[in-house]
């Protein structure tokens, strides 16, 4: 049968039948595991599915939680194809929304579509130059991304906690140090008729971009020559370094702007929320999704589902929140432990043909 | 008596070894897998799990120690499942890191949701500043058990992969995995039970953190310490008694910001506490070069290629 499945649909079909495999699997582990706590894993799975994708409330809670992870995802995602594993998505995001605070902060009169605008480039700018911090040191210093943007996460989080702890905090946020609020005026709409914010569009709109940046440009070309062989690449005439500055400053950019849609759309200050995880969530959804920047867009609206489950799973089932986490940890280690599958099948279907 | 700036000094050093103590735990365990060549950033995971399964242990067994002990088992059980997971082809050691991470704290809530509230026996310790009259002396000289065993470990670990065949094995393992199999080691096994063995230390260390310093067990237990390891095992360059001196240093970075607090010096609080993470950056950028690589690092390491 596989013998007449044409080569091109065989190699999208290979990583379909995979991730599709692996849900499978990690649902029965689950269940198992939601089993053995003593619920019913398929009344569990019944009451998942309607607080994630139930009712048009319950899809409005799942697409709020997934527009960060697409942007966070894009942090990790990008660096990919050079062969850069930056886990700095974190860093990103915190520097974005306070950075895109504080400029806010700073025009009171502006028109809110002037500071809106002012705010998404400067969180964009934060956050881009925050990575390219990553990617300098690697290029230039040889430190390895990987750590490098762990790091960067932290001191990141220490300064947004000094700042709004010193000089630009609220004195009236007295348990919750915070900067001064943006303005109501200033605050992001929602999509027309519904009841979730722009974040979604700017996410998706994001993500195509990055596609088609690195599939159909010359620029997406000769990243991803890098990203396979840099020898090759520096023979072949390819400025690697600043592909690989360019690449960080674009991915720290969607994450800042991940930032600053927290604060313009959900928070109106910069606060510890910023750091609400959805960087090292985003490094996930980056590798489920191999890195490419279509398929983060439906991983990232199925983490979201998940997550935007966990309190009807707390009323329904007297589960802890926390089995969420379980859940997630789960799919992500089955997909990545899947990863030793791909090509093993094409291998089974040539001995078949033989 | 008054102490004024000494205080701050005896804070300090007694920070470093409250404080530190978790660290040097988890940097061990991370050292002894990295010299395997396996990088485990999931040792978050198992420092929570390793927190909660200690303080539930304790709080039913009545013995602190028994909790440290399952603390360690729990600990070495995800240190294996991360070591087996990586042990196949293409499965990359980093991501398995988070998702472990993930997967290890995110069970520690599910399953410490009935801990939260009750209170467990409490490690004992030992109280080394009987003989001073100043009461922040004695405070920052009351040393936990766990601390030294810890610089035992430490020094037995540093002398074990120097001087046995058990060292030279996991070395070379770490350092080329075809010499290795070349002379007829089993490397996935070796690394497996490296990993285990990191994963033991780690959830000791997870122990430490609910059952003596900040003893309790929450969900905010872990201020990311499992993270942190591996920065501090490349501070320490690979060298076990290096993480002591490396996990001193933090748990007195650490505990410069409250205690300079405390002689009214308020600013710059959340700035202190980042200071380890720069010099751990500061480190990197001076020591690392296009030209060379680290000193001590085991070339198997997927970070270091």
């Amino acid at each position: 049968m596989s013998v007449a499945v044409p080569q091109t649909l065989n190699k999208a079909l290979e990583p379909f039948l995979i991730i599709v495999g692996s849900l499978t699997v990690s649902m029965v582990l689950f269940g198992i595991f939601v089993a053995s706590a003593g619920a019913d894993p398929f009344e569990v799975y019944q009451t998942m599915y309607r607080a994630a994708f139930g009712t048009s409330f319950s899809w409005q809670n799942t697409l709020v939680r997934a527009a960060p992870l697409m942007l966070t995802a894009l942090c990790t995602a990008l660096p990919g194809y050079l062969g850069l594993i930056i886990i700095g998505g974190e860093g990103a995001v915190v520097m974005g929304g306070l950075f895109a605070a504080i400029v806010a902060l700073t025009m009171p009169t502006a028109p809110p579509i002037v500071v809106l605008i002012t705010m998404a480039l400067a969180g964009m700018m934060a956050g881009g130059l925050w990575l390219m911090i990553g990617g300098a040191l690697r290029h230039y210093r040889a430190v390895n991304e990987t750590i490098s943007s762990l790091l960067l996460n932290y001191i990141a989080i220490a300064i947004l906690n000094h700042l709004v702890t010193s000089t630009f905090r609220d004195p009236e946020s007295l348990n919750h140090p915070s900067t001064h609020h943006i303005g109501e005026a200033n605050m992001i709409g929602v999509i027309p008729g519904t009841d979730l914010h722009w974040g979604l569009v700017f996410g998706i709109v994001a993500c195509v971009i990055a596609w088609f940046l690195m599939h159909h440009t010359v620029f997406g070309f000769a990243s991803r020559i890098a990203g396979g062989n840099v020898r090759a690449a520096q023979v072949a005439g390819l400025p690697v370094g600043r592909l690989i500055l360019i690449i960080c400053c674009v991915a720290g950019a969607a994450g800042g702007l991940a930032g600053m849609l927290e604060v313009a759309a959900i928070h109106g200050r910069a606060n510890d929320t910023l750091n609400a995880n959805y960087g090292y969530a985003g490094i996930l959804v980056a590798f489920v999704a191999r890195n490419n920047p279509l398929a983060i867009i439906p991983v990232a609206v199925l983490l979201g589902g998940i997550r935007a489950s966990s309190g009807l799973l707390q009323r329904a089932h007297e589960l802890p929140d926390a089995t969420v986490l379980v859940m997630q940890g789960i799919i992500f280690l089955v997909i990545l432990f899947s990863e030793t599958l791909y090509g093993r099948f094409a291998k089974l279907q040539k001995q078949g043909a033989s | 008596m008054e102490v004024g700036w000494w205080g701050v000094l005896i804070a300090v050093l007694g920070g470093a070894i409250r404080i530190g103590t978790p660290f040097l735990f988890v940097s061990l365990g991370e050292c002894l897998t990295e010299k395997s060549g396996r990088i485990n950033l999931g040792l978050e995971g198992t420092l929570v799990m390793g927190a909660m399964t200690g303080y539930a242990v304790s709080l039913h067994s009545g013995s602190p120690w028994l909790g440290v002990l399952c603390a360690g088992l729990a600990g070495m059980v995800l240190g294996a499942l991360h070591s087996w997971l990586c042990s196949f082809q293409r499965v990359n050691d980093i991501a398995v890191g988070i998702a472990m991470m993930l997967f290890g704290t995110g069970l520690a809530f599910f399953l410490g949701k009935p801990y939260i509230q009750p209170s467990a026996p409490r490690l004992p310790s030992i109280d080394l500043g009987g003989w001073s009259d100043v009461p922040q002396l004695k405070a920052a000289l009351q040393i936990n058990a766990l601390f030294l065993i810890g610089i035992v470990v430490a020094v037995v670990l540093g002398w074990m992969l120097k001087n046995t065949a058990w060292g030279l094995k996991v070395r070379v393992v770490g350092e080329s995995a075809d010499a290795a199999r070349a002379l007829g080691l089993p490397v996935d096994r070796i690394r497996i039970l490296s990993t285990a063995q990191g994963g033991f230390l780690a959830g000791i260390g997870g122990s430490y953190l609910s059952l003596y310093y900040p003893f309790n067990w929450s969900e905010g237990l872990s201020s990311g310490q499992g993270l942190m390891a591996v920065a501090l095992v490349i501070f320490a360059r690979w060298q076990p008694v290096g993480c002591l001196w490396v996990s001193l240093l933090w748990g007195g970075a650490a505990a410069l910001g409250p205690s300079l607090q405390s002689v009214g010096v308020t600013g710059g609080y959340y700035i202190f506490n980042a200071i380890p993470y720069i010099m751990t950056l500061a480190v990197m950028i001076i020591t690392c070069s296009p030209r060379r690589t680290l000193v001590g690092v085991p070339h198997e390491l997927t970070v270091t290629r």
